[in-house]
């Protein structure tokens, strides 16, 4: 019952994708590192909703839209335990797991202000360390680390 | 893409005993003139005159040619063009490019533009590896040996990267170590564990003159005021360690003193003249260590 209350907040699709389970912090880098600001598709969105695991979580969903592993596995970076259903027909068809990328390119920004890549055009690459539970991205470039929890998402041109 | 060396961790430890071999192969025979059709570029994008001029004889000592710039200033580097299309340029012109660069990573990213070998010769506070080469050629060179050495590290532990450098390389050859620092310098964390990990002791200490007695490789820093964002910081610590003739009276007769250069309030003079100086023979193998660099990284050696 309650569960079907929680949906109601946001209006159902169809077919396509629903992300939940993304922090509610976390929602507009999620927007930025799936470039869903150049969506085509009917998205909707509901953020600061009640969660039990999360205090306050954030969904998406995204008409007739289905991700590739490497490109919905990068928003492992700000939202480790996102919930990815495959929708067809209102129903359920499938739930993604979620994997950590070993490599991280283009999407994040390093946090070393002294990082050539903040200083010339050099796409950013990075390598994902598991430092306990935290997650870290280590810079191909200058070696520094940048925890994935605060990390800046570079916008794209 | 050709191999470089931007990091320390680029070499294996195999690599590294072997550019130790070849340098000390060029030490006993200073002019071996084997690369004299070969051009190599020094690319100074900020000054650095030491390692500049140690680079720049290495390479004249093995018979090539060299061009560059000491100061990005007045080259087109100041009209705005990006080291990538600077060093796809230089790279279609020479064999191999040593680069400086005030920016941090700038020398991973030119290797992979570049289609001929890069030396790193020092990326902001990153990385220096030619630095870390000669520190281990000194080593072994003056303690017969690199394992089961006892290094005294004294200064700037925080930010000095050759520090930083150093310990990581020498985890190959189960040392000992003493890091000497005030506690605004002090060794970070992430070194700490690193060593935690591979089961390297080490003894921190405060004051310079308690330690000396155990050390083998007592290794002097200079507190770098560029290193520091906060002024007052500085201001602190800069005069924090400052090493005399009569506080080596306990020294073992094997110990040495090193330092990378230039050195400033650190080491005084009366020191040079004590049986433990070094540090101006460390310079002196840098050039030994470079040459062995370049002739391997060219496949000479
Ligand atoms: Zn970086």
């Amino acid at each position: 019952m309650e569960n079907t209350i929680k949906k109601l907040k946001v209006s159902a699709i169809e077919n396509g994708t629903v992300l939940d389970h993304i922090p509610a912090n976390q929602l507009f880098k999620v927007i930025n590192i799936l470039n869903l600001t150049d969506c085509r598709n009917q998205v909707t969105f509901g953020t600061n909703l009640e969660s039990k695991l999360l205090g306050k979580k954030a969904i998406i969903k995204i008409a007739d839209r289905y991700f590739a592993d490497d490109e919905i596995n990068k928003i492992t970076l700000v939202a480790p335990q996102a919930k990815i259903n495959v929708i067809k027909n209102f129903e359920v068809v499938e739930k993604r797991i979620l994997t950590v990328p070993s490599e991280i390119t283009g999407i994040a920004k390093c946090s070393n202000p002294k990082c050539i890549t903040n200083h010339q055009p050099v796409p950013t690459r990075f390598a994902t360390v598991a430092d306990g539970g935290h997650l870290k991205l280590q810079c191909h470039f200058c070696e520094k680390m940048t925890d994935a929890e605060n990390v800046v998402i570079l916008a794209k041109n | 893409m050709p191999k470089s060396l931007i990091s320390i961790h680029d070499f294996t430890k195999e690599e590294i005993l072997h550019i130790l071999d070849v340098a000390r192969e060029f030490e006993q025979n200073k002019s071996q003139r084997i690369l004299q059709d070969k051009v190599v570029a020094t690319l100074f994008f900020e000054p650095s005159t030491r390692t500049r001029l140690s680079f720049e004889t290495a390479a004249n000592r093995l018979g090539a040619r060299v061009i560059g710039f000491s100061d990005a200033g007045n080259t087109s580097v100041s009209k705005g063009e990006t080291l990538k299309d600077t060093i796809k340029m230089v790279s279609n012109y020479v064999d191999i490019i040593v680069m400086r660069h005030p920016l941090e990573g700038s020398a991973r990213y030119a290797s992979e533009v570049a289609s001929v070998p890069v030396i790193n010769a020092g990326d902001g506070a990153n990385q220096h590896p030619s630095q870390t080469l000669l520190d281990l050629y000194t080593i072994r060179q003056t303690q017969g040996r690199l394992d089961n050495i006892n290094i005294n590290m004294v200064g700037d532990l925080k930010y000095g990267r050759t520090v930083h450098s150093l310990l990581q390389a020498m985890s190959h050859f189960s040392p000992k170590f003493t890091f000497t620092a005030p506690s605004e310098l002090k060794m970070p964390q992430e070194y700490k564990d690193f060593l935690d990990k591979k089961n390297i002791p080490y003894t921190e200490r405060l004051e310079l003159d308690k330690g000396i007695a155990e050390t083998d490789i007592l290794y002097m820093t200079r507190v770098q005021q560029e290193r520091f964002s906060d002024p007052m910081e500085y201001e602190k610590v800069k005069n924090v360690y400052s090493l005399t003739a009569s506080m080596l009276d306990n020294a073992k007769p094997n110990m040495k003193i090193l330092h990378p250069l230039p050195r400033v309030t650190e080491i005084s003079q009366d020191v040079d003249d004590t049986p433990y100086a070094y540090y101006f023979k460390q310079a002196e193998n840098g050039v030994y260590v470079r040459m062995a660099i370049i002739a391997y990284l060219l496949g000479y050696k």
